[in-house]
């Protein structure tokens, strides 16, 4: 249980991130809760996938040891941050013109779909 | 009755995820290592870079960061274009 | 302009210089240091912008920070990265072919292999190239949206 702890986290933090997707009326939470999936969980489970017990930072100026982590994980982490950063971005302007056309971010006060 | 299915839903998903969670095992010993171990060994020369990460990103997985600028200046002409529709219509927006 | 404006203002004149060269390390030195890299370095400089909606007002904001130089800032950041990656090309290299590489010139003194305690920025081939052309996309994309936000914003702040 507490040797694969950040798994578990990862793991957690995704269940966190679609609960709050399901259950929040709010627009912006349920696009915080989109980040905390994409941003947090996976982000997780990617770093803790290349973990390598006593490794260092996989770069070679002022390294203390040539026992390094996996680096392909960690580029994958940058991409998927950089993809993460722009999907909220975007969803973040569609609920700004959302809210501004409705006049709320509640989701079951838009009445437009229903009718 | 609705609530009780999206519940259910719910609970389903959390064991899933916790249980993949709990059965990974990190033992700070990874599985299969022979790609990294080879970009770790030869990456120096090969890239020229003292960064390995930066290496990988910019060298050996440069198509992937073409495509990471190309959706960044998406996510730009979409925020753009959506932001100038409003402007237009209540007069309040001054974004060129 | 009441007191906590003139704090604020105060503060980021103090601080925008620190947060120009930080980023700007960030970038040019993204094959050598740990938190390197252009996207870090864009998003980096990029807060310059947040700081100043922060301290100043919607006026002043959009008189300091030219939304063109931005827009063209990214498509020249994205022009530099490809236009890069396709003279590989003339070199006889497939594309992203390393051609500066231990070539001699610019960004290409040969890298020590092995562990190098001070590191040479002059290494890399189209390394540190790519980098700065992401960091320049990146803080016109980041820039860009920040405006898009502030001027979609219902009612001023200020």
């Amino acid at each position: 249980m507490i040797e694969n702890a950040p798994f578990f986290c990862a793991g957690l933090l995704v269940v966190i991130g679609l609960v709050v997707i399901v259950t929040k009326k709010d627009l912006i939470k349920m696009v915080m809760g989109l980040a905390l999936v994409e941003a947090g969980g996976v982000n997780l489970l990617l770093v803790a996938t290349g973990y390598l017990s006593g490794g260092v930072a996989p770069i070679f100026t002022n390294a203390p040891s040539t026992a390094m982590v996996m680096p392909t994980v960690q580029a994958m982490t940058l991409t998927n941050i950089v993809i993460g950063i722009a999907t909220t971005a975007l969803l973040l302007s569609f609920v700004m013109v959302i809210s501004r056309k409705y006049g709320t971010r509640d989701v079951t006060e838009m009445r437009r779909l229903k009718e | 009755m609705k609530n009780t299915f999206q519940i259910g839903i719910l609970v389903v998903c959390a064991a899933a995820f916790l249980m993949a969670g709990l059965n990974l095992s990190f033992g700070g010993a990874p599985a299969y290592t022979d790609m990294d171990d080879y970009m770790l060994a030869h990456g120096q020369e090969e890239t020229g870079s003292n960064n390995i990460v930066t290496g990988v990103v910019f060298d050996y997985r440069g198509f992937d960061t073409l495509g990471e600028a190309t959706v960044l200046f998406t996510v730009v002409l979409g925020a753009g274009l959506v932001f100038r529709r409003l402007g237009k219509k209540e007069d309040e927006y001054e974004y060129e | 302009m009441n007191m906590s404006s003139l704090v604020r203002s105060g503060g980021a004149n103090i601080m925008m210089p620190f947060i120009l060269v930080y980023g700007f390390y960030i970038v040019v030195h993204g094959h050598l240091t740990p938190p390197g890299g252009g996207f870090q370095g864009g998003a980096v400089i990029a807060t310059a912008v947040v700081l100043l909606m922060v301290a100043y007002s919607r006026a002043e904001v959009r008189a300091s920070v030219s939304k063109n130089v931005l827009k063209n800032s990214e498509t020249l950041g994205l022009l530099l990265f490809i236009g890069t990656a396709l003279l590989a090309l003339t070199a006889g290299l497939a594309f992203f072919g390393n051609w500066l590489l231990d070539a001699g010139t610019l960004f290409g003194t040969p890298v020590a292999f092995g562990i190098n305690p001070p590191g040479d920025i002059n290494t890399g081939g189209i390394i540190p190239v790519l980098n700065i052309a992401v960091g320049i996309e990146v803080l016109g994309a980041m820039g860009i949206l920040l405006l898009a936000m502030l001027g979609g914003m219902k009612g001023d702040a200020e």
